[in-house]
């Protein structure tokens, strides 16, 4: 089961959830399971940079998440 | 106002300018005479990167009436290289890496020229002090401070 | 994948291709460029840190013989609402309310109007006859004042996000952050020693010797050309396309070079007003700040108030650590207390943490990005409670650090476990300098402090265009702000398998080449060097084919070496090689012109750690700081031209040391800038430094074909603690709040 991880401050998001575990092919199914779950929070959360297994992706989309995969939301980093 | 007339040498030609009586000679030299290779990083004399020589003599040209230019030689960033090709201390910023986004350059260049007409052999802290009136914020001055010694080392080799 | 390698030409420290037009004064930059019939515009500002605009009347300016537009906040389009990226999510109607005010100034110098006129002198008169009517409020200034619950508020609709419970109040702390892991209570119990610290570090300006400058012309279809200085001419027309509400298929942004961004222009302050400026006197507008201006009214690095508590066991294992982390955004929301907050602990694995961040509204300028923003001023407060942890302890602050070191597998305070990372191997290395294992000069104290920086990828194009000699233009999007282009001439030569001298580079405009995230995020050499690689590849493929062609044989029977197309092993070694002369020389025959591209959003940025040491002697009659000897360590993973990685190095450095030792925006009590001058805000002179010593890491990021990381943040972060660690053992005594200026030094040293 992969292990999705959100930090404190997207809590009011998932509703106080900050992890759970699921099965999703990539992360996009990943999104709409958690629209699902919570309507609206794709939203928000397509706002986030997300690391999957210590990779971080400003912009995630069809990155693979294998069995056992962690996923982390995380705040967007542009720097200057 | 009236403008005023003025007659001076750049890089070694003969230049008539109209200014008006306020215009500093950075002003003219990036606006009217279209030289804009000397640069405006503060207009108060604090950066360097307007420096011109006149006379030889190193200015801030943002400190300078266009007006003052009357019968004086102007040196500018323009008038370094030759047509032999790049100056010395030109082609040592090249080598050296001393420049990054290359804004203080021209003023760089002028007061290293400055320096080394009337000091070819300077140690690394008169080059330092002599630069200090130069600001960069990309290189904390390391590269730079190494293009001029080694411009020093070529010019001294060349005379 | 990124193997230890002899590389033909990366590595090598060959002349900028820009390098002649720099320094013959050729190079054009911002305000060198020009246009026929052009006018000039100006900004009206606010003299109030604080107040209500009750009206604006531009009529008597639009009136004087000469002016020819005169526009305020009721000119722009209603704002609209939308992400203008980057750590502070700010909302693109606060980018466009900074741009110009509308119904409130937030802080002195807050733009609220502008003319255009024939001459510069004109538009100032002008700007004299514009009448605004103020509502004058009390400025809030203080940080710590304007997290009170009773503060005057900048903004009434402003509820703090990110707090479990909705707030019924409104507050000018704009958000929150928390990151915890573990329980820091039991973590305290479980330590022999406790260290705390409180720092405050003072709002400070990235310093770049150009000021912003652009000229914006457009016509009667509702075009518009803008050349302007920037870090990214592709962002500059997706905001000003939603500032002004116009198709961006009609805007045209023209990077000049650029003297000098570091972050700070990344945004938009001019270009919005240029264009319609420009709209409404059917001229070309040409608009230039003075320095007064940029220090005022452009986004300076946040001033913070950071709170650190260390908990280790004896042998220096941290058992806990908290963070508060208070963050000035200015005059909207915005400030990098997210990174600040995910940076402060991360080179430490660390089983038990929680760091509180805040982002506060005051009547200062509205932030923008200073390299690395918001590590520095966290990492700050963590690096010197370690010194003092590391002195309780009677431990090498280098052993401390090196017995908490995050490596690979690490799992980071903001979630994901760290990839492969060379912070370990800084440390080594600090340890095993010469400027580490000398003794201290007499009279110095010597500083030591760990800097780190995420880096990322974001996305970029390149073209590559096969000339008909053979040689290489590469097309890309990065303004060139410290050599990018002999990065990518590198990096291209390397892939192709050809000379230096025969590749090309040229920054496209936003119509010339393709998109282009910002020349920033310490992310030029690692996304857009993967663009130009990857065109560099996919025009190989297309050579390879031609060559096949060429021979009469299947693709898959040539091979690509040394810059020529050759017959794979066995297959008929009579073919003679071909080279891109060759291949450019038939390419009508086979196909025509030979065209490469890429465009990605670069994946696999690897974080850069550093470590950075220094001398220093502080003279206790005046308090001045003498820097004795700086030293740079820094993981570059690969470092394509070295001599412009330690270029970043050392800049970096020098930035850190003027915030540590000098810098800072001094405001009176009115909220108005009192040093705005290069004179009175005192960036480090050549006469300040010493050489600065570096040392180039290269633990190679795995996600980048040469392995490259970026390098351009991380240098700033380090310093400030490294400098305050050596005052500290020069003098015996923690200063705790930057900068570490003659007076405060004085004034600390007399109450020890």
């Amino acid at each position: 089961m992969a292990k999705v991880v959100f930090p404190d401050h997207l809590l009011a998001t998932t509703q106080g959830t900050h992890e759970l575990e699921t099965f999703a092919e990539n992360f996009r199914e990943l999104l709409l399971q958690l629209d699902e779950r919570w309507p609206g929070c794709a939203e928000r959360l397509a706002k986030c940079a997300v690391a999957i297994d210590g990779q971080i992706y400003q912009d995630a989309f069809l990155e693979p998440l294998q069995a056992d995969s962690e996923v982390f939301f995380m705040q967007r980093i542009e720097g200057g | 106002m009236t403008k005023v007339q003025v007659a001076a040498s750049i890089n070694g030609e003969a230049v008539e300018f109209l200014c008006e009586p306020q215009e500093t000679l950075l002003d003219v030299l990036r606006g009217t005479l279209g030289k804009t290779g000397t640069k405006e990083g503060c207009g108060t004399g604090d950066c360097g990167a307007c420096s011109v020589l006149i006379d030889g003599r190193l200015v801030c040209s943002c400190l300078m009436l266009a007006a003052e230019a009357q019968d004086v030689e102007v040196t500018t960033i323009e008038g370094i290289a030759t047509d032999d090709g790049l100056h010395p201390i030109q082609q040592k910023f090249l080598e050296h890496a001393a420049l990054q986004c290359g804004i203080c350059t021209p003023g760089f260049i002028v007061a290293t020229k400055a320096l080394l007409d009337k000091n070819p052999n300077p140690d690394e802290e008169t080059i330092r002090y002599w630069l200090a009136g130069n600001l960069c914020r990309c290189t904390g001055y390391d590269k730079i401070i190494r293009a001029v010694q080694d411009a020093a080392s070529e010019l001294a080799y060349e005379a | 994948m990124a193997e230890a390698v002899d590389y033909k030409v990366i590595g090598s420290r060959p002349i900028r291709p820009d390098g002649v037009d720099k320094v013959t004064g050729r190079a054009q930059f911002g305000a060198d460029h020009n246009l026929p019939n052009m006018i000039y515009g100006r900004v009206l500002r606010s003299p109030h840190a604080h107040a209500r605009i009750k009206s604006v009347d531009v009529s008597k300016a639009l009136a004087m013989k000469g002016v020819l537009s005169a526009i305020c906040g009721a000119d722009f389009p209603g704002a609209q609402h939308g992400e203008v990226g980057g750590e502070g999510g700010g909302d693109v109607a606060d980018v466009a309310k900074n741009v110009m005010a509308r119904d409130k100034v937030l802080y002195h110098g807050h733009p609220v109007a502008a003319v255009a006129a024939s001459s510069v002198q004109i538009a100032e008169a002008a700007l004299e006859a514009i009448e605004v009517e103020y509502e004058v409020l009390a400025p809030v200034l203080d940080l710590d004042l304007a997290m009170a619950p009773d503060a005057p508020l900048l903004d009434e609709k402003c509820f703090t996000k990110n707090l479990p419970e909705p707030p019924d109040k409104p507050s000018n702390i704009a958000a929150v952050m928390n990151l915890k892991r573990g329980n820091v209570e039991e973590g305290f119990e479980q330590a022999d020693v406790i260290v705390e610290g409180e720092y405050r570090i003072p709002m400070a300006h990235q310093g770049y010797i150009e000021p912003h400058a652009c000229i914006a012309t457009t016509n009667e279809a509702g075009q518009a050309t803008v050349w302007c200085c920037t870090q990214g001419h592709f962002e500059f027309r997706a905001m000003t396309s939603k500032i002004l509400d116009m198709n961006i298929a009609d805007l045209k942004f023209v990077a000049s070079e650029i003297g000098g961004g570091f972050g700070g222009k990344t945004v938009v302050y001019l270009e919005p007003v240029a264009v319609l400026l420009s709209q409404r006197s059917r001229r070309p507008v040409k608009m230039v700040m003075s320095r007064e201006e940029v220090f005022r009214a452009t986004g300076p690095a946040a001033g913070t108030h950071c709170k650190i508590k260390v908990g280790a066991k004896k042998d220096g294992t941290i058992t806990a650590a908290t963070a508060w982390l208070a963050y000035e955004a200015g005059a909207f929301a915005g400030a990098p207390m997210g990174p600040g907050a995910m940076s402060v602990f991360a080179p430490y694995d660390l089983e038990n943490f929680d760091v509180q961040a805040f982002d506060v509204l005051v009547n200062k300028p509205k932030v923008a990005a200073y390299r690395a923003p918001g590590a520095p001023q966290s990492m700050h407060a963590m690096e010197s409670t370690l010194d003092e942890l590391a002195r309780e302890l009677n431990m090498d602050p280098i052993d401390l650090r090196l017995k908490n070191a995050a490596d690979e597998g690490t799992q980071a305070p903001y979630g994901p476990k760290f990839p492969v990372i060379g912070l370990r191997a800084c440390l080594e290395a600090a340890k095993q300098h010469p400027n580490y294992t000398s003794p201290v000069p007499e009279g110095a104290g010597r500083g030591v402090a760990v800097g780190f920086w995420f880096n990322v990828g974001m996305q970029s194009s390149a073209e590559v265009h096969l000339n008909e000699n053979g040689t290489v233009t590469i097309i890309e999007g990065n303004p060139d702000i410290g050599g990018s282009r002999a990065s990518m001439a590198l990096m291209a030569a390397e892939t192709l398998g050809v000379e230096y001298n025969d590749v090309r580079v040229l920054v496209g405009d936003t119509e010339s080449t393709g998109f282009s995230n910002v020349t920033g995020g310490s992310r030029t050499t690692f996304a857009t060097g993967m663009a130009v690689i990857q065109a560099c590849e996919d025009i190989i493929t297309q050579c390879k084919a031609r060559a096949a062609a060429t021979w009469g044989v299947d693709e898959d029977q040539v091979e690509w070496l040394d810059g020529q197309a050759v017959p794979a092993p066995g297959v008929n070694a009579e073919l003679k090689p071909l080279s891109l002369a060759d291949i450019a020389g038939n390419a009508a025959r086979t196909g025509g012109p030979l065209l490469g591209r890429a465009s990605l959003n670069a994946q696999g940025a690897g974080a850069g750690f550093s470590v950075n040491l220094a001398d220093a002697a502080v003279d206790s009659e005046t308090g001045k700081v003498d820097v004795l000897s700086f030293t740079a360590i820094q993981d570059a993973g690969k470092a394509i031209h070295p001599a412009y990685v330690e270029g970043q190095l050392q800049g970096g450095a020098a930035q850190g040391i003027g915030w540590a030792l000098n810098e800072e925006y001094i405001f009176n009590a009115d909220g108005v800038m009192e040093n705005a001058g290069f004179l009175d805000y005192r960036i480090p002179v050549a006469s300040d430094l010493p050489m600065i010593d570096t040392v180039i890491i290269e633990v190679p990021n795995p996600s980048h074909p040469y392995g490259v990381r970026g390098v351009g943040e991380t240098p700033i972060v380090a310093p400030l603690a490294t400098m305050a660690n050596a005052i500290r053992s020069a003098t015996g005594v923690r200063i705790s709040d930057l900068p570490l200026s003659p007076p405060r030094i004085l004034d600390a040293l007399e109450r020890a």
